[in-house]
């Protein structure tokens, strides 16, 4: 019997999965249109986190509302503030000392490792496998922990300020990156050994979750899910910021568009991480780490649109100012809210049990589709 | 090609828009009644289609709204800004969720935080906030004192 796939009959079984569910990582709330096991509707409820960030940072100056960004996209939080850091200093036009582009460009990446080893080991779970967790968090918690001691915090670190960092790099910075690439580089085998290569996994990734290049655009979905179908769309490549225009890597493209090619987008991202900061760390130039800025910024009237490349894909700050010391309306493009709106596209038709995998590789932040 | 070039064939395309000088983009102003039939024709240019939304969002300027809508396109990068003014007591537009298919979720978020009527949109209903929510936060006359957000 063939039924119209999206629309409910009498004998569908509708299930929630989540707020509170293993699976979801946060409180995403979906509720799932059955028949037998076939999926033949994924909705999303939203806003169990919604803190209505944007109205917040209408009240808030120019210097103080980046902290609320670390919020969003808890896992990329460097390069929220980064982008909200550029947003602001476009429109003040503000020169950033070439020492504090380096160590923002380092700080974005090991972030982007970070943020990738997490999803590699949540995924692996999500799926039953529970030791890669382990695997992944070793690795992990050496960048959290270089992070801690220049930062001070090990996930919002708030580092990025209009004008520059913060506060300049801890002397044993270089020593512990360095330490970290040795490592890093003396295990990656094993996430293929344990994962990539496993006949089981590549059974429930392969074909599972497909996106066309086309509905990619069309659903907005951008950074290692839309790359995974194809689509070209590497702020860092397309349009270059800081000083990524003068390094050497290369965009991670895989055609299949399914779950297994988004997958092996992250895992290669990494590597290209890993060159980034292997060419920048003997290569800090001297000098200050923060440009003299006005103690209280005060945007010129116009609007101002800053994006940046986070770790799951293209997040936009658009600021309108009226010329005060706060900002008339902030808008954050999000990447997580786009991405999961292609979850129902992607999944319709398929077995209840691939949603997981679906769901994993587009690797979603629900802070950061909430805000 | 450059933004000069780009405004000369847009004015051929779309002889009502207006454009606002400033800004790193082009910006044009179009009627409400007219988004809908120019958002199928940049959609569907034959050289470089403006086939990516990547922003949509609204401004809540006191006496009426904008919508803001963010366009490029994946062939040749070129990025425009289409924005429409909304009357204040009743702002209506129609949808262009069947054009670009990731304005379903952002109109949705529109409607929820600014009360925005999407004309013909499949599934209008509130997003984040509860369905029995009175009022649209993000307008800036919007008060509560409940919850707090004015720091």
């Amino acid at each position: 019997m063939v039924e119209e796939i999206g629309k409910t009959v009498e004998g569908d079984l509708v299930i929630n999965v989540g707020p509170q569910h293993p699976a979801t990582h946060g409180v995403l709330h979906l509720v799932i249109t059955l028949n037998g096991e076939t999926i033949k509707k994924v909705e999303p409820h939203l806003g169990y986190i919604h803190r209505s960030i944007e109205k917040m940072c209408e009240s808030l100056s120019y210097r103080q509302f980046i902290y609320t960004t670390s919020r969003m996209d808890y896992l990329s939080a460097h390069i929220n503030n980064h982008a909200c850091a550029l947003c602001v200093e476009k429109g003040l036009q503000i020169e950033v000392p070439e020492r504090a582009q380096v160590i923002r460009v380092l700080m974005d990446e090991l972030t982007r490792i970070a943020s990738h080893e997490l999803w590699w080991g949540a995924m692996a779970m999500d799926l039953g496998a529970f030791t890669p967790f382990f695997h992944a968090f070793r690795e992990r918690e050496t960048i959290n922990d270089i992070m801690e001691e220049t930062c001070g915090a090990r996930l919002t670190m708030n580092y990025m300020v209009p004008g520059g960092v913060m506060a300049d790099l801890h002397p044993n910075f270089q020593s512990r990156v360095k330490n970290f690439l040795q490592l890093y580089k003396s295990k990656i085998h094993e996430y293929d050994e344990l994962v990539t290569g496993n006949i089981i996994f590549q059974n429930r990734m392969k074909g599972v979750g497909y996106l066309s290049a086309e509905d990619a655009i069309s659903y907005g979905v951008t950074g290692p899910a839309g790359r995974g179908s194809g689509v070209s769309c590497d702020v860092r490549k397309l349009y270059p910021y800081e000083i990524y225009s003068k390094l050497q890597f290369d965009e991670v493209l895989e055609t299949a568009g399914d779950s297994f090619a988004r997958y092996m987008v992250r895992l290669r991202e990494m590597q290209q991480s890993i060159r980034i900061v292997e060419q920048l760390i003997d290569n800090i130039p001297d000098g200050e780490y923060q440009a003299k800025t006005k103690a209280v910024l005060k945007l010129p009237k116009g609007e101002f649109y800053q994006r940046v490349e986070t770790a799951r894909g293209e997040l936009g700050v658009y600021i309108v100012s009226e010329g005060g010391t706060t900002p008339y309306r902030i808008k954050f493009r999000s990447p997580g809210f786009s991405n999961l709106s292609a979850l129902d596209h992607m999944t319709r038709g398929e077995k209840l049990g691939d949603l997981v995998a679906s769901m994993g590789t587009l690797d979603l932040v629900i802070p950061d589709i909430d805000r | 090609m450059t933004n000069e070039e780009l405004k000369n064939a847009l004015t051929e395309l779309l002889p009502t828009a207006v454009f606002e000088e400033g800004g790193e983009w082009i910006n044009l102003y179009l009627e409400a009644s007219q988004w809908k039939a120019s958002a199928l024709t940049l959609r569907n240019l034959a050289s470089a289609p403006f086939n990516f939304m990547f922003c949509l969002t609204c401004v809540d300027w006191k006496t009426h709204f904008t919508m803001v809508y963010h366009l490029r396109s994946t062939t040749s990068l070129d990025n425009i800004v289409v924005k429409v003014k909304l009357d204040k007591t009743n702002p209506e537009i129609m949808t262009v969720s069947d054009i670009w298919r990731t304005a379903e979720m952002l109109e949705r978020e529109v409607y929820d935080l600014f009360g925005v009527q999407f004309l013909e949109h499949p599934d209008l209903r509130r997003l984040f906030l509860t369905d029995d929510w009175v009022g649209y936060p993000l307008r800036k006359d919007y008060e509560d004192p409940i919850n707090m957000i004015k720091l």
